[in-house]
């Protein structure tokens, strides 16, 4: 390009503040936090003008293994719930309903506005409206009894129940299996797919973190004294409601996208190959649509890791069937002025977070590089 | 292509009438999700035009006998200065944003320089991650800036923190990776060539911005302007921890439907009034609105 070097250099200085504000809003305070997360910083402290002091990685440890901190036990538990239903919910639904728009349907723009508008809205007021519809008594329950039915008998976010009740000492071990598994699966799906060396790899690996599991060594990390029971709070089916209202328009959005990207002659050759309009879906259109399920997985997933706002309107904070890593923290920081404690919540958070998004940035800009 | 149809070939009028039978279960599933979608909106609205007297529980899902505004007024009423301080709010706070990001996008689409492909990456990571990993840190910053000085014996009679300077502050900043990724996507599709063209004539960075660039921005400005005023106009976290002496419109709602002794209907009203700009945008600017929503997911 021809533009001149001074050109570049002023280019380079307009992009400058927004650089600057963005390693300190990010980067820097991320960094502050982790430290504050390593300190006994507390509410004492801060009015006496005394410094914290360090306490290593003893906040972390408190929060898997304390006594006192079973609330974030629960939340772990309550996350990874929440997360899996609500991500299977707005998929299907996300799916089912751009694949029916897809069909030329009269009105498909009054639908799709329709689909589309609680995004629109904020995660307080969506928990406002369906706080009133999940009230056990006169809301949601009693609409199958317009049409002659009997009444739902649930009491979605003040529910009790649980299920799948088990032991937090046996959580390791649990988390290891499911993984182990899962990456057991990925290799055998590679090694399906294209029988290189690393599908060897992959699948090695899942065997030996097996053998490592049944040696006893995922058995070792618990660090739990007492027995804690946990499972899955049928409460949650109110938050993945609510969000799944709020959320799976936009996984239409995408999927309907992604459906108006494949260029009709692609349909139409597998049309004439004999495929029937099933088939076309399932060797023409379901392939090119994987890419998008992954970005709408990592998307859906991040906002459900993080989720507040619902459940702060909903649950107020004291409802722990609902409780999520995001209320504690705040909770903890400025309600209860542990700040270190709160500071090593919203660390595991971020963790959390990162692993999704990283990978996802990452190969997402490598391939746009690729690209253009 | 396996999927050979085998079968006996079905008579024209047969496969007619199956492609009609699928079409009718068609529209009545997309029917039956419409009414889920359209649920609370109906309970809201028939809620909030009951009179007081009107409203109980247990008749909960019947229509409403007269038609009365009683809860709005109320509703308005608690919400006022929480709408006042939201639009104080999201006016700066979009424009500031938008701006920014469009100038950012210009460098990182057209002045490509080395290194630019580790910064943009990390500039986007601050739309991803989970705010509580950053609250702490940023109260106490926003605490230790003191934007009126104190006279007498106190050290500063107004910080950044408590009010909506602060909260304007933060929303510029955290919606810097969106408006910059949209806009930077945006003028990647404009030709180079345009720009060579201008540097011949002699403009400079900013020349070719102005007259080059800003003119072709509109609909990139109309996706970015639509999409930070969605953001901030909802957004909760960070107004209900660094903003607690200006409550914006959702801590507003969120201190009505707590708070025992507020009628339900004025409840139903106010998550309407609250919801109504937002929503206005979506209903008028909707194909804009899922273009920015679109390129949420980077790729788009």
């Amino acid at each position: 390009m021809g533009r001149g070097k001074r050109d570049r250099i002023v280019a380079i200085l307009m992009l400058l503040p927004s650089i600057i504000l963005l390693a300190i809003f990010v980067y820097y305070f991320i960094g502050s936090n982790v430290l504050t997360s390593l300190t006994d910083s507390n509410v004492v402290q801060r009015l006496s003008q005394q410094p914290a002091n360090y306490v290593g990685m003893q906040n972390y440890e408190s929060l898997f293994t304390g006594t006192l901190n079973g609330r974030f036990r629960i939340d772990i538990i309550n996350t990874i719930f929440f997360t899996v239903l609500f991500i299977a919910a707005c998929l299907s639904i996300g799916l089912l309903l751009a694949v029916l728009l897809d069909q030329k349907i009269k009105g498909e723009a009054i639908f799709r506005t329709i689909f589309l508008f609680p995004m629109a809205l904020s995660f307080v007021v969506t928990g406002v409206i369906w706080k009133w519809l999940f009230n056990p008594s006169n809301g949601i329950n009693v609409l199958p009894t317009f049409i002659g039915l009997p009444p739902i008998d649930f009491d979605w976010f003040i529910s009790q129940e649980r299920w799948f009740e088990f032991n937090w000492q046996d959580f390791p071990v649990i988390v290891s299996i499911v993984i182990a598994a899962i990456i057991f699966a990925v290799g055998v799906y590679f090694l399906y797919k294209q029988r290189t060396p690393t599908a060897y790899y992959i699948i090695g690996f899942a065997l030996l973190m097996s053998v490592w599991i049944l040696l006893g060594g995922a058995a070792s990390l618990n660090g739990l004294a007492r027995q804690e029971t946990h499972g899955f709070n049928l409460a949650l089916f109110a938050l993945v409601v609510a969000a799944t209202w709020q959320m799976s328009g936009y996984t239409m959005a995408m999927y309907l996208a992604g459906l108006r990207g494949i260029p009709e002659e692609l349909r139409e050759a597998a049309r004439v190959d004999g495929a029937g309009e099933l088939g076309v879906y399932r060797y023409v259109v379901m392939p090119m649509l994987a890419p998008i399920t992954l970005s709408a997985i990592i998307i859906l997933g991040h906002i459900s890791l993080k989720i507040f706002d619902l459940v702060f309107v909903m649950g107020g904070g004291d409802n722990l069937f609902i409780d999520m890593p995001g209320i504690n923290m705040y909770f903890t920081t400025f309600r209860g002025q542990e700040f270190g404690v709160g500071a090593a919540i919203a660390t595991i958070m971020l963790v959390m977070v990162a692993t999704v998004i990283i990978p996802y940035l990452v190969s997402s800009l490598r391939t746009e590089e690729v690209n253009s | 292509m396996t999927a050979v149809s085998t079968s006996a070939p079905v008579s024209p009028s047969h496969a007619a009438r199956n492609r009609r039978l699928v079409t009718l279960l068609i529209y009545i599933v997309l029917i039956l999700f419409a009414l889920f979608y359209l649920l609370p909106v109906f309970l809201v609205l028939i809620t909030s035009f009951k009179s007081t007297e009107n409203v109980s529980l247990s008749r909960m899902w019947e229509l409403p006998s007269t038609v009365s505004l009683q809860s709005f007024e109320v509703a308005f009423n608690e919400l006022r200065s929480g709408l006042l301080n939201s639009v104080a709010l999201v006016i700066p706070g979009t424009l500031f944003s938008s701006f920014l990001g469009s100038i950012n996008g210009y460098v990182l689409s057209k002045w490509r320089f080395p290194g630019a492909n580790i910064i943009f990456p990390l500039m986007l990571f601050g739309m991803f991650i989970p705010y509580q990993s950053i609250l702490i840190p940023l109260a106490e910053f926003l605490r230790s800036v003191c934007v009126v000085p104190g006279t007498g014996g106190a050290a500063c009679e107004m910080t950044l923190f408590g009010n909506l300077l602060g909260l304007i502050l933060t929303h510029v900043v955290y919606g810097l990776p969106i408006t910059t990724l949209i806009f930077r996507n945006y003028y990647m599709e404009v030709p180079d060539e345009m720009l060579e063209a201008g540097a011949i004539d002699g403009a400079g960075f900013f020349g070719l911005y102005r007259h080059i660039v800003l003119p072709i921005s509109l609909p990139g400005f109309v996706v970015v302007i639509i999409w930070q005023f969605t953001q901030i106009w909802n957004e909760f976290l960070f107004s209900v921890t660094i903003a607690q002496n200006s409550p914006t419109v959702t801590v507003a709602l969120q201190n009505l439907s707590g708070s025992q002794i507020v009628q339900w209907n004025v409840q139903m009203a106010a998550a309407f009034l609250a919801a109504i700009p937002t929503l206005l945008v979506y209903v008028l600017l909707g194909r804009y609105f899922i273009r920015g929503l679109l390129a949420g997911s980077i790729k788009g």
